[in-house]
């Protein structure tokens, strides 16, 4: 059994984990904060200050809850990237001081892997096709050959950000997801109509930008709000699963499983369930607590990856903003 | 329906008052059996007038809203058809089309015996897997210089014949007055599905490839396009970061 402390600071949520492998329940701690900008859209500089006044309270609380002391921890794993550099530098910090201070090994995690893992592990699929939707990303990604692939992707801005720049301009939000449901999702309840707006897929990636300013141009033009939540949403979301479907068949997968912040949404995942009874696959979606940003899915990750002999000098644990997951070997899984 | 398999109860319908119902005289088309499913369609093998013939057919999508739905399958379905048919006039090997009913979201076209280059490619030599690959940079160029983007070229939707003749299918996502960035896209989407799938031989077939593709606009025309893919694969990530740091 390997107990590994893990620290996340990719984006908006300092989060500290700590999990233990072999052993259930395996999440010993979860502490998080989560900056929330007064107006607009994230600042990295004033979201790592936040995260850096706060941190050692929230590293101090993981360590009280999990009941353990930093001697009997196996390893620190922190997210390296791919994120905001202010942010990332917050964690990197701190996980360097511990582990020079603890003479502990330190195990460097990829943001995007350590979701996959989390959702494999707490959704129990095996060899799904991943689709990963979040505020800064959207990719469509399988096993194959020691690393995860992608097969489709974002050509411009994440489904996440989508949501809330358009919720943002319109006046819905921030915040952005009330009760655990997105604003905008919520807005399109009322909606009625499908307006003409552009669905945009091209082969296995989607684009959004056009679809956004398109979707804010009509609501200028006095369109009935809840009508464009509703197109939006439907193009949007009806894109991702296409390319998800494609990926399906390429790939001959019988799984599909969704992680990430956007996986949340409970319209978005009875639309993921419809396609899959239609391609006989299963459906997993990661449970909303471990969809968004959180320290427990970088331990686990690293708790794996520590376990499979993957480690990090200090001196070369260094910040990666885009660190994309296709460039992470997967020593833990057999391809 | 001879030599019939149950079909979709809709497209069982179609086919009787579309094809064998009224006016023709003949029995136009026959379904023989289920021929397989892509990512949008379902595939019938088929005998339309005596020739062996596809039946590609876009079901509706339950997870859509019904009235998105039916527009999708329809444009989809045009856009094949107008696709497929001005590649074969630039003389690209692509399915003859036998019948379409946009209404109905149906193609027939010719039947094409082969194997999907995405199969081949594990099971034939490279020196194989690359003149494959550099007949279809040709038509892919060959398209582009005709402003048409095929829309998804991935080794999924390449069928290569027995005697090694190389046909592009499913020109659904096509698109008719594609700029740089719709070519961009092609070759991106090409050399994605080569990384993903067929990750330790991609840069090889990518070669060939881009050879195909130069042999047809020179290596200008070449460079240019390789330099979009690159403009592209860089964009998209992170956007939100760049966005906040200028500010
Ligand atoms: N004309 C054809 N001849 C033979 N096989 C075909 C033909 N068209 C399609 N297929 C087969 O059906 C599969 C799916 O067809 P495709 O047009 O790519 O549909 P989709 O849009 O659903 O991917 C192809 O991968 C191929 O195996
Ligand atoms: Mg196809």
């Amino acid at each position: 059994m390997v107990i590994v402390l893990g620290i996340e600071s990719t984006a908006h949520t300092f989060g500290v984990g700590v999990v233990a492998s072999d052993r259930e329940p395996f999440i010993l701690a979860d502490e998080r904060i989560k900056y929330t900008p007064p107006t607009g859209g994230i600042h990295p500089r004033e979201a790592a200050r936040y995260m850096a006044e706060r941190a050692h309270e929230v590293v101090r609380r993981a360590l009280r809850s999990s009941g353990i002391t930093l001697s009997e921890v196996d390893a620190i794993a922190v997210a390296l990237g791919p994120g905001l550099g202010p942010c990332l530098r917050v964690g990197a910090t701190i996980a360097r001081a511990l582990a020079a201070y603890f003479s502990k090994p330190l195990v460097p995690v990829n943001h995007a892997v350590a979701h996959v893992e989390i959702g494999l592990k707490l959704t129990g699929a095996r060899d799904p096709v991943i689709v990963y939707l979040s505020g800064g990303n959207t990719l469509i990604a399988a096993f194959l050959g020691g690393r995860y692939r992608v097969f489709g992707e974002t050509l411009d801005i994440a489904l996440g950000n989508l949501l809330d720049v358009f919720a943002r301009e319109t006046g819905l939000g921030p915040p952005y997801v009330v009760k655990g449901v997105h604003v905008v999702d919520a807005c399109a309840e009322e909606g009625k109509e499908i307006l003409d707006l552009p669905y945009v897929v091209r082969g296995q990636d989607v684009a959004f930008s056009g679809l956004l300013t398109a979707a804010l141009k009509l609501v200028k033009r006095g369109a009935r709000l809840p009508d464009v939540c509703l197109s939006l949403r439907e193009m949007a979301y009806d894109a991702v699963i296409e390319v998800a479907t494609r990926c399906l068949l390429h790939t001959n997968r019988r799984e599909v499983m969704v992680v990430g912040g956007v996986a949340a949404s409970k319209y978005l995942r009875r639309k993921f369930e419809e396609m899959a009874k239609l391609y006989g696959a299963r459906l997993y979606v990661v449970p909303p607590e471990y969809a968004v940003d959180n320290g427990v899915m970088i331990a686990w990750t690293g708790a794996l990856a520590y376990s499979a002999g993957v480690t990090v000098p200090i001196e070369d644990a260094v910040i990666r903003q885009r660190w994309r997951i296709d460039e992470v070997d997967i020593p833990w899984r057999r391809a | 329906m001879e030599e019939g398999v149950a079909l979709p109860e809709p497209l069982d319908k179609v086919i009787r008052v579309k094809l064998s119902g009224v006016e023709l005289p003949l029995q136009l088309l026959s379904l023989v059996k289920i021929m397989g499913r892509g990512a949008e369609a379902l595939l019938y093998y088929a005998r339309f007038l005596g020739y062996p013939a596809v039946l590609k057919w876009r079901p509706p999508k339950t997870y859509r809203h019904p009235r998105f739905d039916s527009y999708v399958r329809r444009e989809r379905t045009l856009t094949e058809a107008r696709a497929i048919y001005r590649a074969r006039k630039l003389g690209i090997r692509a399915p003859a089309l036998f019948f379409v009913d946009p209404d109905n979201a149906i193609i027939v076209m010719e039947y094409v015996e082969g194997m999907l280059y995405r199969d081949l490619i594990p099971r034939t030599e490279i020196d194989e897997s690359c003149r494959i690959a550099r007949v279809i940079g040709t038509y892919a160029a060959m398209l582009h210089q005709e402003g048409i983007a095929h829309g998804d070229l991935t080794t999924s939707n390449v069928l290569v014949k027995g005697d090694g003749d190389v046909y592009l299918i499913d020109f659904g996502l096509a698109v008719t007055s594609a700029d740089d960035e719709d070519k961009g896209i092609d070759v991106h989407i090409f050399l994605r599905s080569l990384e993903s799938a067929h990750y330790h031989l991609y840069e090889k077939l990518f070669d060939c490839f881009i050879k195909g593709y130069a042999s047809i606009v020179g290596s200008s025309g070449a460079e240019r396009v390789i330099a979009k893919v690159r403009e592209i694969r860089l964009r998209g990530r992170y956007v939100e970061e760049r966005r906040a740091r200028k500010r």
